[in-house]
C-alpha cells in the first residue's frame, strides 16, 4: 500500500527529528502513537521543555523590575525571545511584536483597541467564509459596539475564497479586511499578499490569522505588507498560553492600550497615567514568560531543520493522503482547494466522525472531529461535524497507511 | 477498554435503524438538544394521555452513540409514567457514570454501560435524556428553551 517513490523521494531526516519530540515514543492503547491532531496544537521538542525547564529551574523572577541577578537574566531571556520573533517574522523592530496569550487574544487586542476605537455607524468590516470563530465573533462584538457591518465574502464548493470575488467586496466603507492565511477547517490557503494589496490601496487597515500557516511556511510580514499578523505558540511546537501578535509600528503607536496595569506604564498619579512605550504598552501585566522562552526555543529549533525538505515532506505527507483516504469507499474529502497545508478534512458515508475518532484513538491515532471551530464552515458544506487529519514534518507515511486501515475498518463496523 | 464493548449489537443495530426515528405531529412537547462540543442535534416529541407517555419520537443528527441511545431510550419509555420515566433517566445516568451501577432489569438499555470506560462520550449517550427530562419536568414544555450538555 505505501507509496515508496514519494517516500524515498523525500531525502527529509523524518526518523532523525521524530526523536525530538519525546512524545512521539508513547503507546496508546498499547499502539505506537500517531499523532495527527497537529491543526488543533503541536508537539513540544526536547529543545522547548529544555529551554522551559532551565529557565524555571535557575532564571524565574518577575521581569523588567528587579535590579537583582534573576530579575535581569528572566528579562535577558524574554526578551531575547522577542528579537528572535523579530527576525522570524521579519518585522522592522521589536516595537512591533506583542506577546499575547494567543491567537484569539491578538485578533480581540486589534478588535478592541483598534477597530473599537476608530470605527462607526455604516463603515464594514470585510471577513470571509471559511474564518474560524476567533476571527468572526470578535469582529461581531466590534460592530454591535459601534453600528459597523460585518461583511462576509463567500467560498466556493472547493472551500477556496476567489481573489476577485473578495476584491469586489471592498469599498469606501471597508475600514477592516481580516482573514486566515491558511483555513483550520479545510486546509485552504488564501492569496494573502494579493489581498492584502488590494486592501491597502484602497486604506483599508488588514489583519491576517495566521494561526494555521506559521507552522507550515515562512511568513513575512513586510513582504506580505499587513498592518497585523497573529498566530500562537502551540501550534508551533510551544507551549500553550503563549502568542504573538505583529503590528505595523504605525498602527500600534496610534492605538490606545486595551488592557491597564502593569508593565504597560509608565508614570501613575491619581490625575493621570502615562502609558510605557511599544512593546509595553500592551502587554500589561506579568506576561507568560516562560511560555514566551518556550516560543523562542521553538522558533529556535525550527530554524535548526532542513526547513526546504520538512516543507516537501509536508506536502508529499498531504498528497499521500489525500489519495490514500480517497481509496476508501464512501470517504469524502471536504475542501479540496487548489492550493492546500498539510491537512485533510473528511467525512465517511455511514459513520459520523465523533465515532471515528474512538474508533482510531483505540488504533493510537488521534485526530480532530467535530465543528473545528468553523460553524459557518460546517453549515455551508450541511455537515454537523467532520474529521480532520492535520500533519506536521514528523508525521510518516506509515501514519497515514495505519489511519486509512483503521477508517475503512470503521466504516465495516457500521455498514 | 475495550471497542466492543461500545459497539456492542444492540448499539450497532439501533444506530443502523434508530426505532420512533422521524416526527411527532401533534405533539404536546417537542424538545431540541444540542451537544455543541460535537454538534450532535436531536429534537425529542412527546403526546401524553394524563400523566403516561403514550407516544414518543425522536430527529436529528448524532453519532451511532447518541443515535442508538436515543432509540433505545424512545422504546424503554413509552406506556410510562412520568415518574417512571424520570426514575429511569436517573438509573440510565448512574449507568454512564457509575462504575458501581447495576444494569439488572435494564433490558436493552445495559447495553449502554460500556459507554463508561470512554468518558468523552458519556454525553453523546445522555443528551437524549437530558431533553427528554427536561420536556418531562416542564408542565408547558413548549414554552422551553433548547437543552445544551455544556
Amino acid at each position: 500500500m505505501k507509496n515508496m517513490a514519494l517516500a524515498q523521494d523525500s531525502t527529509f531526516q523524518v526518523q532523525a527529528v521524530r526523536r525530538d519530540f519525546p512524545v512521539l515514543a508513547r503507546l496508546i492503547h498499547g499502539k505506537p502513537l500517531a499523532y495527527l491532531d497537529n491543526g488543533a496544537s503541536a508537539q513540544r521538542p526536547d529543545a522547548v521543555i529544555d529551554a522551559v525547564n532551565d529557565y524555571e529551574r535557575h532564571h524565574h523572577a518577575n521581569i523588567h523590575r528587579g535590579v537583582h541577578t534573576l530579575s535581569q537574566e528572566a528579562t535577558a531571556l524574554y526578551e531575547a525571545a522577542r528579537d528572535r520573533l523579530v527576525r522570524f517574522l521579519n518585522a522592522r523592530s521589536r516595537h512591533e511584536i506583542i506577546f499575547v496569550r494567543g491567537t484569539t487574544e491578538a485578533i480581540n487586542l486589534v478588535a478592541q483597541s483598534h477597530a473599537r476605537t476608530t470605527l462607526k455607524s455604516g463603515d464594514e468590516i470585510l471577513i470571509t467564509h471559511l474564518e474560524h470563530h476567533a476571527n468572526i465573533v470578535p469582529w461581531q462584538l466590534v460592530c454591535e459596539q459601534t453600528g459597523a457591518k460585518l461583511v462576509v465574502a463567500p467560498m466556493d464548493e472547493t472551500g477556496d475564497v476567489n481573489f476577485e470575488t473578495v476584491e469586489a467586496l471592498m469599498n469606501d466603507r471597508t475600514r477592516l479586511f481580516a482573514c486566515a492565511h491558511v483555513s483550520n477547517a479545510l486546509g485552504t490557503v488564501l492569496p494573502v499578499k494579493r489581498l492584502v494589496a488590494a486592501a491597502r490601496a484602497r486604506g483599508i487597515v488588514t489583519l491576517i490569522d495566521g494561526a494555521q500557516a506559521v507552522p507550515h511556511m515562512p511568513v513575512d510580514v513586510q513582504d506580505l505588507g499587513c498592518d497585523f499578523y497573529a498566530f500562537s505558540g502551540h501550534k508551533l511546537f510551544a507551549p500553550t498560553g503563549i502568542g504573538v501578535l505583529y503590528g505595523r509600528e504605525a498602527m500600534l503607536e496610534r492605538m490606545p492600550p486595551w488592557q491597564g496595569g502593569g508593565d504597560m506604564i509608565l508614570t501613575v498619579t491619581f490625575a493621570k497615567t502615562t502609558f510605557n512605550g511599544l512593546p509595553y504598552k500592551f502587554e500589561a501585566g506579568t506576561p507568560n514568560i516562560s511560555g514566551a522562552i518556550g516560543l523562542g526555543a521553538a522558533v529556535r529549533y525550527l530554524e535548526g531543520l532542513d526547513l526546504a525538505g520538512s516543507r516537501a515532506h509536508e506536502h508529499a505527507l498531504l498528497d499521500y493522503a489525500t489519495a490514500a483516504l480517497g481509496k476508501v469507499e464512501g470517504l469524502r474529502i471536504v475542501g479540496t482547494a487548489k492550493d492546500k497545508a498539510s491537512l485533510v478534512s473528511f467525512v465517511v458515508k455511514g459513520v459520523h466522525p465523533h465515532d471515528l475518532g474512538t474508533i482510531l484513538d483505540e488504533e493510537g491515532i488521534a485526530i480532530r472531529t467535530g465543528h473545528h471551530c468553523a460553524m459557518p464552515v460546517m453549515d455551508f458544506f450541511k455537515l454537523p461535524a467532520t474529521a480532520r487529519a492535520s500533519f506536521a514534518f514528523y508525521n510518516t507515511f506509515d501514519e497515514i497507511d495505519r489511519l486509512s486501515m483503521a477508517v475503512e475498518r470503521a466504516r465495516t463496523l457500521f455498514a | 477498554m475495550e471497542l466492543n464493548d461500545l459497539y456492542r449489537d444492540v448499539i450497532l443495530d439501533h444506530n443502523r435503524r434508530p426505532r420512533n426515528f422521524g416526527p411527532l405531529d401533534p405533539a404536546d412537547a417537542s424538545i431540541e438538544g444540542f451537544n455543541p462540543l460535537c454538534g450532535d442535534r436531536l429534537t425529542v416529541r412527546l403526546k401524553m394521555a394524563g400523566d403516561a407517555i403514550c407516544d414518543i419520537r425522536f430527529e436529528g443528527e448524532g453519532c451511532a452513540i447518541s443515535t442508538a441511545s436515543a432509540s433505545l431510550m424512545t422504546e424503554a419509555v413509552k406506556g410510562k409514567s412520568r415518574g417512571e420515566a424520570l426514575a429511569l433517566f436517573d438509573r440510565v445516568h448512574h449507568l454512564l457514570t457509575d462504575d458501581d451501577a447495576s444494569s439488572e432489569e435494564l433490558g436493552k438499555l445495559a447495553a449502554l454501560s460500556g459507554v463508561r470506560e470512554f468518558p468523552a462520550r458519556v454525553k453523546c449517550a445522555s443528551l437524549c435524556w437530558h431533553t427528554l427530562a427536561s420536556a418531562l419536568k416542564a408542565s408547558d414544555a413548549r414554552a422551553l428553551p433548547a437543552v445544551s450538555t455544556e
